[in-house]
């Protein structure tokens, strides 16, 4: 049994590292995401860091792409790169930009303009299911990012096409860059939302490895696409960030670095 | 100078000529429409391989995202629908799933230019060359009969990366043939000169070509290039033949801004080049509903009108 919380620390750890070292990036939307991505790199997924080509692996794609660090700390971690290189993020010649790029190994494709994942997502499963292959696609979407219109295309499409092999985890911090999503325009009630795209879903505590786990098996089983709406607390783990709208895209000092670090042991 | 025959057909049916011949020896191509099948005659893909077509409806985000996502499983999308809604409306998926990623994505942009006629200026694409002459990795194609349409959609699918083809509604004049070369980046002389370079390409170029043949007769010495390939330009090609004529006339239908005439014009004074310049486009301006012929004839693209144009600028 893989200890996921401690997987989800290490993740974190990376991500106020790199973006102390970068002097820019978004910690409070890719701490949010750290236990997901620890259950989904370290269990749920069928991938091979080895062979980056591997025509049989699952797919991830981070439709909020604003979030690179946690996926960058996960491919790491999970031996897509040394995590040495984690410190270059956002710099110049480094492989790891501030939105996901191909260069990075790993990195299935460029996103960062938002709304736009879901869709690669669908074109990628439609082919999966077609060719009955029991591969999975999995698109990380925030729930501030649902506001772009190009979601519901995509959500339409995969229920008409019952994209069962497609997994939608929407993380639900309930921030966005001008405030509360539920303030600035809500995206609720997404559970009916999903129902009315002829989606499965189960909502679940974002931070609760055996919710986590769980939700991707009956995503497994599900025979339509499947929707995690996963509520999580931005900035979750480092206390001064939870819950505060300006560490979407804030930098860190030394001290903010020392204390996020002090409380990641 | 090139035959004009008098059998017309859309050009856009060498798209779907093209992909029916191709998907029967590569079945990973898929071509996707946005409910407008009928037009794009993709609907010939639908009825003979029904397993490499797909529909996603009117929603043209989504249709470039799931082409993109078809590409990273090793599919060949192929994209239609009318430019105004590919090159327009999906523009940041193109440039940022697409284009950033450099995906294997090919757009057909049907129902371009002046020509589109009696549904106004809402249909009548006439800045996609300008969005997507700007998009790193993209090529694009401006075929000007449907034997080039054919081929410009074959040489698309052996190219690795995106590529954006331009297509128009009407019949025009056949002026090519299925075995004339149509190499990307490469641009044909159609008649050698010394007087004056004349650029063109797309379904304008009957019309050219047409202009040239009464100057000819009034003794003009032309040379008329057809740029079939916008983006990479074959700039060698221009500036050849610049150099020895001295002067350059560009046909382009197509906002004046952006278009073909600014590709040439920009790689020209690029390359040091100097010469006196003219062209006809669409002046910055939208146009109105019209039947084909008259919209041509009042906006300055009927052959007559090129041919006077050309005349004074000479």
């Amino acid at each position: 049994m893989k200890d996921y919380a401690e997987i989800a620390k290490t993740i974190r750890r990376d991500i106020i590292e790199m973006i102390f070292a970068a002097g820019s990036g978004h910690a409070g939307g890719s701490l949010s995401l750290a236990d997901i991505f620890a259950v989904l790199y370290f269990g749920e997924m069928n991938h091979d860091p080895s062979r980056l080509q591997w025509e049989e692996r699952d797919r991830l794609i981070l439709s909020k792409g604003h979030a690179a660090p946690v996926l960058y700390s996960a491919l790491a971690r999970s031996g897509y790169f040394d995590p040495d290189n984690l410190k270059t993020l956002r710099k110049t010649d480094s492989f790891l930009e501030g939105h996901p790029a191909m260069k990075t190994p790993g990195v299935e494709v460029g996103t960062g303009s938002l709304g736009q994942g879901l869709s690669i997502g669908c074109g990628l499963a439609v082919y999966f299911k077609k060719r009955q292959t029991s591969q999975r696609v999995f698109v990380i979407l925030g729930d501030g990012e649902l506001q772009e219109g190009q979601n519901w295309e995509a959500f339409m499409f995969a229920g008409h096409n019952k994209l069962n092999n497609l997994t939608a985890v929407i993380d639900l911090n309930d921030l966005q860059i001008d405030g509360n999503v539920s303030e600035v325009n809500t995206i609720e009630p997404i559970a009916d939302k999903m129902k009315a795209f002829n989606w499965n879903y189960e909502a679940i505590d974002g931070h609760n490895i055996d919710q986590i786990q769980n939700a991707f098996k009956n995503a497994r089983l599900s025979e339509k696409p499947f929707a995690v709406i996963a509520k999580t607390v931005k900035g979750r783990g480092v206390s001064y960030m939870e819950n505060r709208a300006e560490w979407h895209g804030k930098p860190l000092n030394k001290e903010d670095h020392d204390k996020a670090m002090k409380e990641l042991l | 100078m090139t035959d004009i025959k008098e059998e017309k057909t859309a050009n856009r049916f060498g798209y779907s000529d093209a992909l029916l011949d191709l998907i029967e020896i590569d079945k990973n191509i898929i071509a996707l429409d946005a409910d407008l099948a009928k037009s794009t005659t993709t609907f010939r893909i639908k009825e003979k391989y029904p397993d490499n077509f797909i529909d996603v409806g009117i929603a043209e985000q989504n249709l470039i995202g799931i082409a993109a996502g078809l590409s990273l499983n090793g599919h060949i999308p192929f994209v239609s629908t009318y430019a105004a809604f590919v090159a327009g409306r999906a523009f940041d998926q193109i440039r940022t799933t697409v284009c950033y990623s450099n995906l294997n994505v090919k757009l057909a942009g049907m129902h371009v230019g002046i020509t589109v006629g009696a549904d106004g200026p809402t249909h009548q694409m006439l800045e996609d060359i300008a969005l997507m002459r700007v998009l790193p990795n993209m090529i694009i194609l401006n075929p000007c009969d449907v034997n080039e349409a054919y081929n410009a959609t074959v040489q698309a699918y052996k190219h690795k990366g995106p590529v954006y083809i331009r297509f128009v509604r009407e019949a025009t004049p056949i002026l090519t043939s299925r075995e004339d070369e149509f190499v990307i980046g490469k641009a044909k002389i159609l008649r050698q000169g010394k007087d004056i370079t004349v650029v063109s390409s797309g379904q304008i170029l009957s019309n050219v070509i047409e202009a040239c043949k009464m100057l000819e007769k009034e003794g003009f010495d032309i040379e008329l290039i057809n740029v079939h390939t916008i983006k990479p330009l074959d700039v060698k090609c221009i500036a050849d033949s610049v150099r020895k004529t001295g002067k350059l006339f560009v046909v382009d239908e197509h906002q004046i801004h952006g278009g073909l005439g600014t590709a040439v014009f920009e790689a020209l004074m690029l390359e040091n080049i100097q010469v006196r310049s003219g062209i006809i486009a669409v002046n910055d301006t939208f146009l109105t509903s019209g039947s084909p012929d008259e919209l041509l004839e009042k906006y300055g693209f009927s052959s007559v009108a090129v041919k006077y144009k050309i005349q004074s600028f000479y």
